[in-house]
């Protein structure tokens, strides 16, 4: 089981997600070069957190044009794995991997704290460790993370089963108040219509380690490597 | 050709223009005076300063390097070094708070990685004026902007800092930025140009018009037009220093080069001129190679240009190509430019033509030193003199208005703009007296933090020097870390003015003796003159950066009470000093009196106890009694505890009961233990000739304090924690 962590131009927290699979999670973990064509054979794609090319013109969408994600979308399409966090979550929404777009946070501000997650599907190779509407607790730190899709998308999106975490409060019950960037129908989370491909603006990386205040990210990583033992990867 | 009026633009005297044309036998072109009048600016050559602060102890056994580098470094063990500067800018930050404050970032995090660290943590203290007026909010929300915009780009946490308000600061705010890197002890970098013949390379953005004069803007008084130069401040890209960063460390870490320098202020002249005098090289650069972003630049401008995220190299001669490569990976320009050559001096050629010929040492070292005239000001005598206070009659709705005074306010909303978690170091401690970031693969941490109460150092600039030092070493204690090395930041009026030399060099005075008996080294950091806007200065603003050290990162211990039924224990003794307090500046409406006195001595066995009891494992919390004084900082407490514990106190001591509140007497902090450890630390304290008083437990959910027996405050937890959390965000609203 190996994952790859790609490096773009402006990713900032490529040695975060680095560092958690690979020295606490004890995974095999290599970075991929935005560059290059070559996923390294590859069980699991991570798009880390960042600024992608500055996130000038738009967050996420020069990153999706790189050498590299014309070979991750293909990945991706076969079934591969492919987990992006924060700014890997735009990318993966300007290369159309999964619906919809991100609009400034609803008080036009940066927002880096810990916020609440309730799990909505825990069916997925990313959430598989989860219950049912578990409450997670994991930090968030982003300008552009106020989800956003048109009526007749978000119907199907929400008809596929494709939302997996929502921002509640610490009991797991939706509010404006909990839904601290104006996310459309507190949406933190998506996956796409197949299942394999996971967008979230947190980051399970921030909360790995009980000494930076919450371990509740493992179970993301530790989904992701329960669901590839049991496919034998 | 050159005269009396060219000479006035360029800030310097005729007594400094005539001691130019003697070091260099000629007049200069005005390419050549431009040059002179950055690098001998108050900014570049600290000529008014560094008389005074030549008193700054700056030696330990720890010390690799001591001010005169980028940064200073310390030794942290385990083969590893911080390297650590804090660096004003102020004057930008208040033409345009946006891109002031984001390339301040930008500026002193190019001084932490010239030197081969790689960045791990910011952190700010700021100055604004009262938030009743729309300047000040448009002010501070640009500056907290601006520092978001660039630290969270390029992924380094802005952990921390202060933030006061003062009507001082109300047409000239301060920024002051901190950084902090780490690096393998044997991998440091300097600023040399040494071997003759070695390649000189530009790297980085190309070079633009902007921040011409940004040194010089820096070190003159500002009039009503000041906003017209706007076009002096430069503008930041982080995007474009993360690539700078990445392949800077990555072309050290391949042992590709002899030397590299940032181009800050005064951009290409003080990289050129410095790293030459450093290393008695000369060097040879030829303009024409410069990547430009504007057309028909002349000399002057590429030579003044302070154009962000460039560096200049020095290569070793037969790597260059490896250099480039590394760069080219990263998308950048590098350019060889020029070479070392011999003789002490800096030749730079445009069009073919020689347009700068100047000995280095002449520029860099003998610039003027002034030990300027000093007297006691005039508004001492009567600021010092507090007139009788009427007690306050309703002790609750006093202890909420001073809650919501913005200088003691919560500062999340600041703080939730920066992000503080990338990099996964920060440990987990809301609102701690001093963040701490844990180093990977030890078991070691770092603690940090920042500073400076003004109106102490208004009102008694010694004693206010002596506390900024003393209050953050408390800071770190609390955290459970020992202090290893200082860095200060040094915003002061013009110089010119006697009353103004007089209190810089009481502050520094009063530094350099708490310093002395904390036995920490100054390893650098920034004097930030001519605060004056329309003739008004800035209150003494000493800001101090001190790291600290925490050995066994389980040790590491917060302000917010773990429980309930824990005991309360006061170390250190109340006293009746209202002077100065940001309660007689909040509720009186004066900014008078004797600010608190400190016994340094006693500071420091008060600290060293504090850690010793900590590192014994006796005690939960700990937070230190500062701005607000004991009601404040146990409300602090509670706030921070995860469940908002609430507290009852009762206080044997005999004053004033709005002293005792909210006077703010130093050498105190609040702890709290376990019941059946509480005897223990008071016997200990007994032994150790400590003042520990048990003074009350944590519990309930009001926050109820007592004097003798007799209630002097008594509100629910929650509504006070209203006050506190919702006054700046309020402020903000949009309405």
């Amino acid at each position: 089981m190996k994952f790859g962590v790609v490096i773009f131009p402006g990713s900032n927290c490529d040695y975060d997600t680095l560092y958690v699979l690979k020295d606490v999670l004890k995974q095999k973990t290599l970075f991929l070069w935005h560059k290059e064509h070559d996923l390294k054979n590859v069980d699991c794609v991570i798009l880390p957190g960042g600024f992608s090319y500055g996130d000038y013109l738009r967050s996420g969408s020069i990153a999706a044009f790189s050498p590299l994600m014309q070979e991750v979308k293909e990945f991706a399409l076969k079934g591969g794995l492919v987990l992006g966090i924060c700014n890997g979550f735009q990318v993966l929404l300007e290369l159309g991997l999964l619906p919809g777009a991100m609009l400034r946070n609803k008080n036009l501000k940066f927002l880096c704290q810990f916020v609440h997650l309730r799990v909505e599907n825990e069916a997925t190779p990313f959430t598989n460790k989860a219950k049912k509407s578990q409450v997670l607790r994991i930090p968030i730190a982003h300008y552009d993370g106020n989800f956003f899709s048109p009526p007749d998308k978000i119907h199907e999106i929400k008809k596929n089963n494709q939302v997996v975490f929502r921002y509640s409060d610490a009991k797991g019950q939706l509010s404006e108040d909990a839904n601290v960037n104006g996310s459309l129908e507190s949406i933190a989370g998506l996956r796409n219509k197949e299942g394999n491909v996971m967008g979230m603006m947190p980051h399970p990386e921030r909360a790995s380690e009980v000494l930076l205040g919450s371990e509740d990210g493992r179970i993301i990583f530790d989904s992701i490597i329960h669901w590839l033992g049991n496919r034998g990867g | 050709m050159i005269d009396r009026k060219i000479i006035e633009e360029h800030n310097l005297t005729l007594d400094e223009y005539e001691k130019i044309v003697e070091l260099i036998g000629r007049e200069p072109n005005i390419t050549e005076l431009g040059i002179f009048s950055l690098m001998w600016s108050e900014h570049c050559s600290y000529k008014s300063s560094i008389v005074h602060l030549r008193q700054l102890p700056v030696k330990g056994k720890n010390v690799i390097q001591g001010p005169g580098e980028n940064a200073g470094i310390i030794d942290i063990g385990d083969g590893l070094a911080v390297v650590f500067k804090i660096e004003s800018h102020n004057h930008p930050s208040f033409i345009e708070p946006y891109q002031g404050a984001a390339t301040g970032v930008g500026g002193i995090l190019r001084d932490i990685f010239t030197m081969g660290a790689r960045p791990i943590v910011l952190q700010d203290s700021l100055r604004f004026g009262p938030l009743s007026t729309s300047k000040n909010k448009s002010i501070m929300e640009g500056v907290v902007s601006g520092i978001s915009g660039y630290g969270n780009s390029i992924g380094i946490p802005t952990v921390g800092g202060d933030v006061y308000f003062n009507d001082c600061y109300s047409l000239n705010p301060l920024v002051n930025v901190f950084a902090l890197g780490i690096v393998e002890k044997e991998k440091i970098f300097y600023a040399k140009a040494e071997g003759t013949g070695n390649p000189v390379l530009y790297v980085g953005a190309k070079t633009g018009r902007d921040g011409i004069h940004g040194a010089t803007m820096a070190s003159a008084e500002f009039g009503e037009d000041s906003e017209h130069k706007r076009p002096n401040v430069q503008v930041g890209d982080p995007f474009m220093e993360k690539l700078l960063l990445e392949a800077c460390l990555e072309v050290m870490a391949n042992e590709l080069i002899v030397g590299i320098q940032d181009m800050g202020a005064a951009g290409l002249t003080c990289s050129t001129t410095e790293m030459a005098a450093k290393s008695g090289t000369s060097l040879d650069i030829n303009l024409d190679l410069v990547p430009q972003r504007e057309e028909g630049m002349t000399p002057y401008e590429m030579m003044l240009s302070e154009s962000q995220e460039r560096m200049l190299i020095v290569a070793k001669k037969d790597r260059v190509e490896e250099v480039k490569q590394i760069f080219s990976k990263w998308d950048l320009d590098a350019v060889v430019i020029g070479h070392v050559g011999e003789g002490g001096r800096l030749k730079v050629s445009f069009g073919g033509k020689t347009v700068v010929d100047l000995p280095v040492d002449a520029i860099v070292n003998l610039c003027p030193v002034y030990e300027r005239e000093s007297k006691v000001p005039s508004y001492l005598e009567s600021a010092k003199q507090l007139e009788p206070l009427p007690l306050p009659e309703d002790y609750n709705q006093t202890f909420f208005k001073l809650l919501s005074s913005p200088t003691l306010a919560e500062k999340e909303w600041v703080r939730r703009q920066y992000d503080h978690m990338v990099r996964v170091n920060t440990v987990f401690h809301p609102g701690a007296d001093a963040p701490v970031i844990r180093i990977k693969n030890t078991k070691k941490a770092l603690a940090l933090t920042l500073d400076g109460n003004s109106l102490y150092t208004y009102l008694d600039p010694k004693t206010g020097g002596k506390i900024a030092v003393a209050e953050a070493c408390r800071n770190l204690a609390c955290a459970g870390a020992r202090p290893v090395g200082v860095t200060n930041c040094l915003n002061f009026g013009n110089p010119e003015k006697p009353e103004i030399m007089w209190q810089f060099k009481e502050t520094i005075q009063g530094i350099a003796q708490a310093c002395r008996i904390f036995d920490i080294p100054v390893t650098g950091g920034n004097v930030s003159f001519y605060n004056d806007t329309e003739g008004v200065s800035i209150y003494p603003t000493p800001v101090l950066g001190v790291v600290g050290l925490v050995e066994d990162i389980s040790e590491v211990t917060g302000p917010g009470f773990k429980d309930e039924e824990e005991i309360l224990i006061l170390l250190g003794e109340n006293k009746e000093e209202l002077g100065a307090s940001e309660y007689v500046k909040t509720i009186h409406q004066k900014q008078k009196g004797i600010p608190p006195q400190i016994d340094l001595k006693q500071e420091k066995r008060i600290q060293e106890f504090c850690l010793e009891i900590i590192s014994s494992g006796l005690v939960e919390s700990a937070h230190d009694v500062s701005e607000g004084g004991l009601a404040c900082c146990l409300a602090e407490s509670s706030f921070l505890s995860s469940k908002n514990i609430g507290l009852k106190v009762d206080l044997q001591d005999e004053m004033r009961s709005d002293a005792l509140l909210f006077g703010e007497t130093q050498s105190r902090i609040v702890i709290t233990s376990k019941h059946q450890n509480h005897q223990k630390i008071l016997n200990l304290a007994k032994d150790r000739q400590i003042k520990a008083t048990a003074i009350g437990k944590t519990g309930g959910d009001r926050i109820i304090i007592d004097q003798n027996g007799q209630k002097l405050l008594d509100v629910p937890v929650d509504d006070a924690l209203k006050a506190w959390r919702e006054a700046i965000p309020d402020i903000f609203a949009i309405k």
